[in-house]
């Protein structure tokens, strides 16, 4: 398995499909909070989309995100933005509902004190609404991130188009058991360091200054 | 005084005698204004001709939800600059409803609320509403906390960091400035609200029992600082709570209430000089002289109230007040909903 991984990683391969793979997952969760976060925001305070969009975002929760490749296929047709439409879908809909429960269980209080002190507009939304949901946000974008690499890697496997997905199948087809796991090794790394080392970092010092955990 | 004053011009030390005549006749004349003044010191608050700061006409509120709680009917209230007035009362008796009428969080059914002559319609930057929890920003230190609130108010950064640094002084906060609200004790982060608050420079202060979550000896040191404080700005406060005590250590004018419905019973001018102490004789002889009052128009209204089972239960939580001073007892008395959600109901 050693041998594959150094080979994949000789010949350049592994740090291409990786590379391609990071680029396209940057994309596709950079779109998601662009509107995720703005969306949850929206549901959570205006009681018309609570209504609304709110349960048809809970419902489409339950859809396995590799579930909209065929639409995103018709759609799209089999480009970049076919699989970008996927991982989208896979993180979007569960950074909003983070971002919505985050904005909800603010301290009605909070939100009080804000209007006697006379803070509005853009300075109550960037200065009291997003700090005061931050922990919820934070949560929010760790799952969407998470969901957003599977859907990928799944993305990746069912629509050749590089990436570590391709990989992948390309070790199943030789039938070369060592590259096979060497991706998955890669794969899981990947997932790990981004989870772990990065959003479980900021999650637990947001945490702390918030006063919601002990230092 | 005018001897004391010869004999030390004649180079002889001063006669003791002297000394303890004068004291004697101080302490007897004291006693005479003591006892003179003791019947006065609480009077009926008279109306002044002088335009009213804060002025309340025929409030009155209605809480619709399943069955209609009347929190207040027809008050009429006015509110002099420069006055710190305590609405006491039983929880329920409308005395938050009608604070939050003044903040414009909540628009009363009925009546008008004027400050200097203009219609209540909302929150304005002219009151300041401050409640028994901190509402500190979690996320922001003691000082992030005051700047903030300051830069909404268009101020300009260099006279926010200036402003911060006085008034955390002012509220003994020095040392502070970068701690995080969760870092600091309760009487600390409401000390850092004070002082967020103050630094505002309301010309109105309202306050629903900011101290109530307090321990008794903090509040007592807040009783203190607020006392200092408004001695030196006369601000313009009303101060909401349930304890005869605090109401009467702080207040010019007690104005006590009652409930269901809420309306007034009695509008009291407090003759105290300040700063008052709170173990003072005179000032625990007369936050006795309210409770016994109280007693007595609960047992007067009881066989009016019809519905005798409320009065009783009533009155069996202010019987059960009389160790403390506190119209409380804890039990949450009435079925009013309170304006500002859940947790303003926890009482002291």
């Amino acid at each position: 398995m050693l041998r594959g991984f150094l080979h994949l990683a000789d010949d350049g391969r592994l740090l291409k499909a990786v590379a391609r793979s990071l680029g396209r997952l940057l994309q596709g969760y950079g779109i998601s909070v662009l509107i995720g976060v703005p969306l949850g925001i929206a549901t959570a305070r205006l009681r018309p989309l609570r209504l609304t969009v709110k349960p048809i975002v809970m419902g489409l929760q339950s859809l396995p995100s590799i579930c909209w490749l065929p639409l995103a296929i018709l759609w799209f047709g089999l480009s970049e933005s076919a699989i970008l439409f996927v991982v989208v879908m896979g993180s979007l809909l569960s950074i909003a509902i983070s971002t919505e429960d985050g904005v909800s269980s603010i301290q009605p209080q909070l939100l009080q004190v804000a209007g006697t002190l006379g803070i509005r507009g853009p300075r109550f939304y960037g200065g009291v609404l997003v700090p005061a949901a931050l922990p919820g946000i934070v949560t929010g974008l760790k799952l969407g991130w998470s969901f957003a690499w599977r859907a990928l890697m799944a993305g990746e496997l069912l629509f050749v188009s590089g990436g570590l997905g391709q990989l992948l199948v390309t070790a199943r087809e030789l039938l070369d058991v060592a590259q096979v796991m060497a991706v998955m090794v890669a794969i899981v790394a990947i997932g790990v360091v981004m989870d772990r080392i990065l959003f479980q970092a900021v999650e637990v010092r947001v945490r702390r200054r918030w006063g919601l955990e002990a230092p | 005084m005018s001897t004391a004053a010869n004999a030390e011009r004649a180079g002889r030390p001063l006669v003791p005698r002297a000394h303890s005549l004068c004291a004697v006749l101080r302490k007897v004349l004291g006693r005479l204004l003591g006892r003179l003044s003791r019947k006065r010191l609480l009077v009926p608050f008279r109306e002044r001709a002088a335009p009213a700061k804060i002025a309340v006409k025929s409030v009155g509120h209605t809480y619709r939800g399943r069955g209609q709680v009347v929190a207040l009917e027809n008050v009429n209230l006015d509110i002099h600059h420069g006055q710190m007035v305590c609405l006491l009362g039983p929880s329920g008796c409308g005395k938050s409803t009608l604070l939050y009428a003044l903040a414009g969080t909540v628009e009363p059914s009925g009546g008008h609320v004027t400050i200097d002559g203009k219609e209540v319609k909302g929150p304005g930057p002219d009151r300041l509403l401050m409640f028994q929890d901190h509402a500190l920003f979690p996320w922001l230190t003691v000082r992030q906390n005051i700047v903030f609130a300051l830069r909404a108010r268009g101020l300009d950064r260099r006279e926010c960091e200036r402003r911060a640094h006085e008034y955390i002084h002012l509220v003994q906060l020095d040392g502070f400035e970068r701690s995080l609200p969760h870092q600091l004790s309760g009487g600390m982060r409401q000390r850092a609200s004070l002082a967020r608050a103050l630094s505002m420079d309301p010309a109105v202060l309202l306050m629903d029992e900011p101290f109530g979550a307090l321990d008794a000896q903090t509040r007592g040191q807040m009783h203190n600082l607020l006392q200092r404080i408004w001695m030196r700005q006369r601000k313009t406060v009303v101060f909401v709570t349930h304890d005869i005590r605090e109401a009467l250590v702080l207040g010019d004018r007690v104005v006590v209430m009652a409930g269901r419905p809420g309306r007034i019973l009695w509008d009291l001018e407090v003759r105290l000089e300040r700063p008052r102490d709170p173990d003072d004789e005179r000032l625990v002889t007369l936050s006795r002289q309210i409770r016994t009052a109280l007693r007595e128009a609960q047992a007067q209204s009881r066989p009016m109230a019809g519905a005798g089972g409320e009065g009783r239960e009533n009155a069996e939580e202010l019987d059960g007040a009389g160790s403390g001073s506190s119209l409380d007892g804890g039990a949450a008395a009435g079925g009013v909903p309170h304006p500002a959600g859940a947790h303003l109901g926890a009482g002291g």
